[in-house]
């Protein structure tokens, strides 16, 4: 994966295939302690402790159509390459929190890359499931939620190419926003 | 810069062109959004489908997506399915094929032959 965006897209994946109906996603750029927090929290079915340290093996997973499971092993090395790690807090029935840190100025530190363009795809094909994006840099903070987004458009689906291509821009310029 | 507000109107709008999809024999449209679709650009072919429909105000078509389907070596694969016929599933959709998938298949029913892949 060549950026956190793809990760968080990845991670989501995890959540929707958990049977998750409710998603939160986090990024926290805490400049003052040089620290990034990414976190993907779901209300799915939740892992056991067993499955739960399993899932970090790439040789592990619960699907069928193949034998090795890379997504969270992958975003656990991007973490520990940039002097971060990675944490995993599940409970069955429940759900799975996923937390990654990063140092943020860590020269092998992934960018956060286009979340505006994660964001239209988990929002745009999963209209059953409830996402909340939260992005914190500093003293600055952008939010946005696909209920409010639903409470907008009174039964427009957002896969709605005029509504995504709204979406995409709009995230963008308030992700970008973050950064002045 | 884009509000919350802008979507009031963009709803008014995009509502009066979207009477298809209610009678439920609409076009799908399902993209491969596994570790081996995403690493694959996934995310990129999905753009190009969303701008491409944009662009020939195909308003009408469901694009939804799917985790691994085994064939991870082929992704990003997409998938076309037009009312009332089998599942076509193609393989290394970049946005260029995307793009041609939609005016060749969705628009004038022709399936591209050459990227198809058996399933």
């Amino acid at each position: 994966m060549r950026d956190l965006s793809l990760h968080v897209l990845d991670l989501v994946q995890n959540s929707l295939a958990a049977q998750a109906t409710e998603i939160e996603i986090t990024i926290d750029e805490d400049l003052d302690r040089n620290l990034l927090t990414l976190c993907v929290r779901d209300n799915g079915r939740g892992m056991s402790k067993e499955q739960c340290a399993a899932a970090l093996d790439p040789f592990y997973t619960t699907r069928t159509t193949r034998k090795v499971g890379l997504g969270l092993p992958l975003i656990k090395a991007a973490a520990e390459r940039a002097g971060g790690q990675l944490q995993i807090q599940s409970q069955l029935g429940l759900g799975t929190t996923v937390t990654a840190t990063f140092q943020h100025d860590h020269l092998d530190r992934a960018p956060i890359g286009d979340m505006s363009l994660t964001l239209m795809s988990i929002i745009a094909l999963n209209e059953e499931c409830q996402f909340t994006y939260r992005h914190r840099r500093g003293k600055r903070e952008f939010a946005i939620s696909s209920a409010e987004l639903r409470q907008e458009l009174e039964g427009l689906p957002l896969d709605h190419p005029q509504i995504t291509a709204w979406l995409r821009e709009y995230v963008r310029e308030q992700e970008k926003s973050l950064e002045v | 810069m884009k509000s919350l507000e802008d979507l009031k109107k963009l709803r008014d709008s995009a509502r009066q062109m979207m009477h298809l999809r209610e009678g439920g024999d609409s076009v799908r449209i399902v993209i491969g959004m596994g570790t081996c679709g995403i690493a694959a650009g996934a995310r990129e072919t999905l753009a190009a489908v969303m701008q491409e429909l944009e662009r020939l105000h195909l308003y009408d078509v469901v694009v939804t997506q799917t985790g691994c389907a085994g064939f991870c070596d082929k992704e990003p694969l997409v998938d076309v399915i037009l009312p009332g016929q089998p599942r076509v599933t193609y393989a290394k959709v970049d946005g260029e094929r995307a793009r041609r998938i939609i005016d060749e298949h969705v628009v004038n029913g022709r399936v591209i032959e050459q990227w198809v892949i058996e399933r």
